[in-house]
């Protein structure tokens, strides 16, 4: 007997020890639905870190762009106008009126951590006998990469933009059958025509933007859309980028700018990301439960096997609450075991699930992401979950009428 | 005069007071035990007599009349009063042993002063030691219940309600389910132990020819105590 243990303590392992097999299967039980739940959310946590970083790191979280061009209808007196209908008109590739203080503004806003001037257009690129309509992105490279991980998609050549260079999507330099340091004629809906060197090939993870995007310096795309020293859009990061819309919201309030969040833009995958995280949530409650009614089952059987023996000890003096932190103590130590080897199998299954499961490119599915936080809350989740779940057969115990327990 | 341990004053008990189903049990029970008596408690099946040990035992509370303990009258005290001044005051013999099955024959000779102390010290070992060698049995104090005989299960139950050093066991058919040998051994037991702690002893007996090694019979029939 343990000289440092209270008797509580002496008596609830005994107790679990003395119905091993009992224990053993409610341990492995708990172990079993922790495992899940550790395996699941650590996979799921890294998937969406993945799918975030893809998504996030090729495009901006917020994009400010000019107003809609809208027309102004004709009127003779208040409320009465001259025409019954009002045609929308047509959307000329317009620069943002005052670019230069909008983008020092979304300088000073401290949750915007880069802001980068771009001049998008569509154009046709030319090689021989091979065209393709393109997408032109000028950009400054020093603040864009920041934003759009360019350097990190390249497969070929380097991201150096200089005025006379382009950057294409992998799917367009084979169209054209261009290679690194071949020439290309950039030709805009204007006439304007450029001859630009290859100087980088990209993959950006999705075959529609690899068929048609290009990069060229800023002040080449200006030059080709005949609007030197403007910008279409300015493109934002944010710290929070779960905050990207109500802040798009603020800046669209405050300066003559449409402003559209990532949310908005990808309104499809943000609401995978959220009915993802919110089945990993319902899981997560459903498994908790069912190893709080298997904990709450085994001691209630507990209690009834061992009534005359809690019958003995409340004849001896002891009193109701040290019988109701005997089966306390109980399911406590059965949550804790049961989420020490559920957290051993969860991490053991991940990691092997992670050497296994590769993207269809070879790259891993999801990177392997085992946080502390995740270890240490699963822990005690499933300790409270024990304690929680022996409260009922605790009570059930400590309530035992000593004489009719003594006599079964 | 001895003092005097158990006071009982017109003691009644009944069940399902109030329903079609009400069942007398104990009528104006009066009894008084003093320190050091041996009595057996005698009458047929269904007569009352476990429940009136337990409601002497503190662990049944009787319907009217009152109860005292050692001068002290019990009808007010709630159940943590009760339940500190049982384990006090009160050790109990069962027919059944009542050895707790997970702990060894010294564990459970400690478990009393356990539930008191909360932790096991040395000194708690100590006297467990001292008590199973009072009833003869060092050979296996470290046994568990089940690999023990009956004879010497009552035995330990006996050391371990000598553990908190009660002025009052009470032993309900402690020999109903031994051998006459065994039966023998574990009587000569309490009374030896009577005579050397002068605890005072009410034992529920069926058997006339232990119950006539007592001081005093005390016969309940239909819930009346016939002496």
């Amino acid at each position: 007997m343990n000289r440092w243990l209270p008797f509580e303590w002496i008596a609830a392992v005994r107790f679990l020890r003395e119905g091993r097999l009992q224990t053993l299967f409610i341990i492995a039980g708990i172990a079993i639905g922790v495992g899940v739940i550790v395996f699941m959310s650590a996979m799921l946590a890294g998937l969406e870190a993945n799918f975030l970083k893809r998504v996030l790191t090729s495009q901006p979280q917020i994009q400010l762009l000019p107003l809609d061009q809208v027309a102004r209808p004709l009127r003779n007196r208040k409320g009465e106008m001259e025409i019954a209908t009002i045609q929308r008109p047509s959307q000329r590739i317009i620069s943002i009126d005052q670019w230069p203080k909008i983008r020092d503004n979304m300088l000073a806003i401290p949750e915007v951590t880069a802001v980068a001037p771009t001049m998008t257009g569509s154009m046709l690129a030319v090689r021989g006998d091979a065209s393709r309509a393109i997408t032109v992105n000028g950009v400054e490279p020093g603040s864009y990469f920041q934003i759009v991980r360019v350097p990190d998609y390249i497969v070929a050549g380097e991201a150096r933009l200089t005025s006379e260079d382009i950057i294409l999507g992998m799917e367009l330099a084979r169209d054209l059958g261009a290679t690194i340091g071949d020439k290309l004629n950039i030709r805009a809906a204007s006439g304007a025509t450029r001859a630009l060197t290859v100087s980088g090939i990209v993959d950006l993870g999705n075959k529609g933007a690899n068929m048609r995007m290009t990069y060229v310096a800023l002040r080449t795309a200006q030059s080709l859309l005949g609007m030197i020293g403007g910008v279409t859009t300015i493109d934002l990061t944010v710290r929070d980028i779960y905050a990207a819309d109500v802040l798009a919201r603020q800046i669209q309030s405050s300066n003559a700018v449409k402003a559209e969040s990532w949310m908005k833009t990808n309104a499809q995958f943000f609401t995978a990301v959220r009915a993802q995280s919110t089945s990993n949530t319902l899981i997560r409650i459903f498994v908790g439960l069912s190893i709080a009614f298997g904990i709450a089952a085994v001691l209630i059987v507990s209690v009834i096997q061992r009534s005359k023996e809690i019958g003995i000890l409340r004849a001896m003096g002891a009193a109701r609450g040290q019988i109701l932190r005997i089966f306390l103590i109980q399911g406590g130590v059965l949550g804790f075991f049961g989420s020490l080897f559920g957290l051993a199998l969860g991490v053991g299954a991940l990691v092997y699930w992670h050497s296994i499961a590769r993207q269809v490119d070879g790259s891993e599915l999801f990177p392997l992401i085992i946080e502390r936080s995740l270890i240490v809350n699963t822990a005690i989740l499933a300790t409270v979950t024990g304690l929680l779940a022996a409260m009922a057969p605790a009570l059930r115990a400590a309530k035992l009428d000593p004489v009719v327990a003594i006599r079964g | 005069m001895a003092e005097e341990i158990i006071r009982l004053d017109k003691v009644c008990k009944a069940y399902n007071i109030g329903l079609p189903s009400q069942t007398e049990v104990l009528h104006d029970i009066d009894l008084r035990l003093e320190r050091g008596e041996f009595l057996a408690l005698m009458g047929p099946s269904g007569s009352g007599k476990s429940t009136l040990l337990n409601i002497i035992g503190l662990l049944d509370r009787p319907t009217s009349g009152r109860l005292f303990i050692k001068g002290a009258e019990t009808s007010a005290l709630g159940d943590a009063d009760l339940t500190r001044l049982r384990g006090h005051t009160i050790g109990f013999v069962f027919q059944y042993h009542h050895l707790i099955s997970a702990f060894t024959a010294l564990e459970n000779v400690m478990m009393p002063l356990l539930v008191e102390n909360g932790f096991p010290g040395a000194e708690i070992e100590r006297r467990a030691r001292d008590l199973i060698a009072r009833v003869g049995l060092q050979s296996v104090s470290h046994h568990l219940a089940m690999n023990m005989s009956g004879g010497q299960q009552q035995r330990i139950a006996v050391a371990r309600a000598l553990a908190m050093n009660p002025d009052l066991i009470l032993a309900d058919e402690p020999t109903g389910n031994l051998d006459s040998k065994s039966a023998d051994a574990v009587f000569d037991l309490m009374r030896q132990v009577n005579r050397d702690s002068g605890a005072s002893f009410l034992i529920v007996t069926h058997n006339l020819a232990l119950a006539k090694r007592c001081d005093r019979i005390i016969e309940v029939v239909d819930g009346r105590i016939r002496d």
